[in-house]
């Protein structure tokens, strides 16, 4: 049985001691891992060559960070470029201007185009769209019935003509019909098809060729394997398709085909179907499917997190210090600095735990932006030492400080008995108790 | 050499033996089945990106090895098989065990052939009156067409008397589908309500088999993933069900394993196991561009052997497993 990438990785990379650059000897040894767990996720063997030797490249020019171990570091790398190669170019659907928005399905048997098509519906339906089906599948038995009742769930209208008539045809006399009636999208269901089969391609190509569609969507079983290229590359040259409908995602397919589709031909996946039911369809997420392909979401996690220990360390920092009364006037000046960096007072949402209801409660309690412009000229007229320690601050050193900050010595004595009092009040707050701020703010004055 | 019908099916010793061939338009001639398969085989090799040719073995270097892996791994045979079978032949050539050239191309698809049919060739056991061959597996594998396919099989080609059950209550006009299959097969079908039980549909199958004087019941299910475990249980329900009906039954459970998928076949066909009992394989869609070298990690890791192969979506497209053949056409022949 196979381990969690993240940890086959730092088993691998264990002996490595360097921080900072990786060397070319650990970079290998991660690109063999990596290259294992792709395979085993179905990427196509020639993708899966191309993608680590480009990451092999980024993966030498970058720097460990340092909450990271050089295995993580290999895997952040290895995530990012997963999730940019699949995602970056998003083409949306292509609505047209006038007249119907014509969808063409297309794919191998087997693949949910059926049920993509009314689930596809039923999505557009959400978004105020008065969508309807063409019932193109004459090959496969009852295929039509099958839309007739998906397309009923999805509140959309059906039209179909038997099969007794060429696909082309009816797809042709559906496009008709949907004009006439006045519907937004027409959405075509065709037949399974092997890309091989040369008959069957060329009708595909008719179709198209009849109907002029603005999107051909070409529906790929998230569980397919190598073959998957030879598939989207042939529907490529064929039918030109314009994105991809990954379907069947509730499995535990590591879904490998997503890559090498994109890989390959450069289209992007557009939609996930993640359930049976009709509304089980989403918007693709690049960033979901390069975790899930590497098989390791709770590692990803882990490395998010180590990402903002940068940031965190500091706020953890501070936190320590409310909690301990240490909280300084320094302190407060830097925060009211990167407060007042934020933008107006009353877009400030707060920079620390329980800061933010402070701040909230501040504003109510009169502190302007003049009234910041204010205390932080007083502290700026402040020593380090007086800063750090308030009590200091005798009556020569309050006129000093009224002096140089263009205040009174009362501006002064209110700042250092507010300050204080909000002292008090934050460790409180970080205590989890939320006192009455605009109480404590008057009573101050 | 394919193999024949009569041996992959085993029948009781009572009942009318096979009909002749021209018993029907669609049930296949003898020559003419070579023939399609080669077509349809063809058809792969033609799309074929890392060919393996004959001339390929005459020189085996480290890099030519490489290649072989690739191609087995692009077969979707899987890293670990691969790893293994090509070690073993590299140890062999290496040692001289086994010479350069054609030895060592036959030497492949020996081991290969090894690991695909683990115990000799799978067979069908049908000997019980009424046998219940039970048909499962997930979304979209062709599971339906493959009973239509068995259900001429059995009835017309080899003169039993079969009927099918619409087990799948489920999936919309998945009954009329099974309806549409049974009757190009001319076969009886028996059904239940739409959102019905699937068991109760089986129940009365096998009351229906016994009623008629039928050999063989052969139970569509609803194409389910093997990671919904409700879905799961409703399947070990009806599995239950047959079993309380019949001592036995189902006697044969094929999990229908689309050549297209890649190593998730071998979690499905794992999950499918536990849940309802598998005792075969059926590998579908043969004719298209996948090798369906899944089947091999299936059969190495699971111990559960294909059985039967689906090369298309006619009546008559359905081939027993040849583990050599199979292996031939891995390796591009």
């Amino acid at each position: 049985m196979f381990d969690a990438l993240g940890d086959r990785l730092q088993a691998t990379l264990s002996d490595v001691r360097s921080r900072g650059k990786l060397t070319e000897a650990d970079v290998d040894k991660a690109m063999r891992e990596i290259r294992l767990a792709l395979l085993e996720a179905d990427v196509n063997f020639k993708v899966v060559k191309q993608f680590t030797a480009t990451v092999k490249e980024r993966c030498l020019d970058s720097q460990v960070l340092e909450s990271l171990d050089p295995g993580q570091q290999v895997v952040k790398v290895v995530n990012e470029e997963l999730a940019a190669l699949m995602g970056g170019s998003g083409r949306e659907l292509a609505f047209a201007a006038s007249g119907p928005t014509v969808i063409l399905m297309a794919g191998l048997q087997g693949s949910g185009k059926t049920t993509a098509c009314a689930k596809l519906a039923r999505l557009l339906g959400e978004q105020g769209k008065d969508v309807a089906l063409a019932a193109c599948d004459t090959q496969r038995p009852a295929a039509v019935e099958q839309l007739v009742t998906m397309g009923k769930r999805a509140s959309a209208h059906v039209y179909e003509q038997g099969t007794e008539r060429s696909p082309v045809d009816i797809a042709e006399w559906a496009l008709g019909q949907a004009k006439r009636e006045g519907r937004d999208v027409l959405i075509v269901d065709t037949a399974g098809r092997l890309h091989v089969d040369e008959a069957l391609m060329d009708e595909l190509a008719q179709v198209r060729k009849r109907v002029k569609p603005h999107d051909v969507l070409l529906v790929v079983d998230a569980m397919t394997g190598q073959d998957a290229v030879n598939v989207a590359e042939a529907f490529g040259d064929r039918t030109e398709f314009d994105g991809v409908v990954l379907t069947k995602l509730d499995g535990d397919a590591r879904g490998g085909a997503a890559l090498s589709v994109k890989a390959v031909t450069g289209k992007p996946i557009l939609y996930a179907s993640v359930g049976e039911r009709i509304e089980q369809l989403e918007r693709f997420h690049p960033e979901r499917m390069a975790t899930r392909i590497l098989g390791m979401g709770d590692v990803m996690t882990l490395i998010e997190k180590a990402e903002e220990v940068h940031d965190q360390d500091s706020a953890a920092e501070l936190e320590r210090k409310i909690r301990k009364q240490q909280f300084t006037l320094e302190d407060f000046l830097q925060q009211l600095r990167q407060v007042r960096k934020m933008g107006p007072l009353q877009n400030v949402l707060g920079l620390m735990p329980g800061m933010g209801k402070a701040m909230k409660q501040l504003r109510s309690a009169d502190m302007d932006d003049r009234e910041l412009d204010r205390i932080e000229a007083i502290i700026l007229s402040m020593t380090v030492a007086e800063r750090a320690n308030p009590e200091l601050i005798d009556g020569s050193r309050r006129k000093r400080i009224a002096r140089g900050s263009g205040t009174t010595v009362q501006a002064v004595n209110q700042l250092v008995k507010q300050f204080g009092q909000m002292k008090k009040m934050m460790s409180a707050i970080s205590k989890g108790k939320m006192p009455d701020v605009a109480q404590l703010m008057r009573g101050a004055r | 050499m394919a193999r024949e019908w009569s041996d992959v099916f085993e029948f009781g010793a009572d009942g009318p033996g096979p009909v002749a061939t021209e018993a029907g338009d669609e049930a296949p001639k003898r020559g003419g089945v070579l023939r399609r398969l080669r077509e349809n085989l063809a058809r792969s090799r033609e799309a074929l990106a890392a060919e393996v040719s004959a001339s390929f073995f005459e020189r085996l270097d480290a890099e030519a090895f490489e290649r072989l892996e690739e191609a087995l791994i692009l077969a979707d045979v899987g890293a670990p098989v691969t790893a293994r079978v090509v070690g073993k032949l590299e140890a062999e050539v290496t040692s001289g065990a086994v010479s350069q050239g054609e030895a060592a191309r036959e030497r492949l698809v020996d081991l290969l052939a090894e690991v695909a049919a683990p115990e000799g060739p799978g067979r069908i056991d049908l000997s019980a009156r009424p046998s219940v061959l039970m048909v499962v597996g997930v979304n979209g594998t062709g599971k339906t067409t493959t009973i239509g396919k068995l259900a001429q099989l059995i009835g017309a080609t080899l003169g039993r008397r079969a009927i099918v059950a619409a087990a799948d209550t489920y999936r919309a006009a998945a009954i009329e589908q099974l309806e549409a299959w049974a009757e190009r097969a001319g076969v009886e079908i028996v059904r239940g309500q739409p959102g019905g039980d699937p068991g109760a549909v089986v129940f009365d199958s096998i009351a229906a088999a016994e009623a008629r004087d039928a050999d063989v019941v052969i139970v569509d299910t609803a194409g389910r993933l093997h990671t919904h475990g409700n879905l799961m249980e409703e399947l070990a329900k009806v599995r239950r069900v047959a079993a309380k009906r019949l001592e036995g039954a189902p006697h044969e459970t094929l999990i229908v394993i689309d050549a297209t998928t890649g190593q998730n076949g071998l979690r499905q066909a794992r999950a499918f196991a536990e849940a309802a009992g598998v005792t075969g394989v059926v590998l579908t869609k043969l004719d298209g561009t996948a090798k369906g070298g899944i089947a091999l990690a299936i059969a190495s890791e699971l111990g559960i052997p294909v059985k039967l192969i689906g090369v298309g979506e006619g009546l008559g497209d359905l081939r027993p497993f040849d583990a050599r053949e199979f292996c031939e056409a891995l390796l591009g022949e």
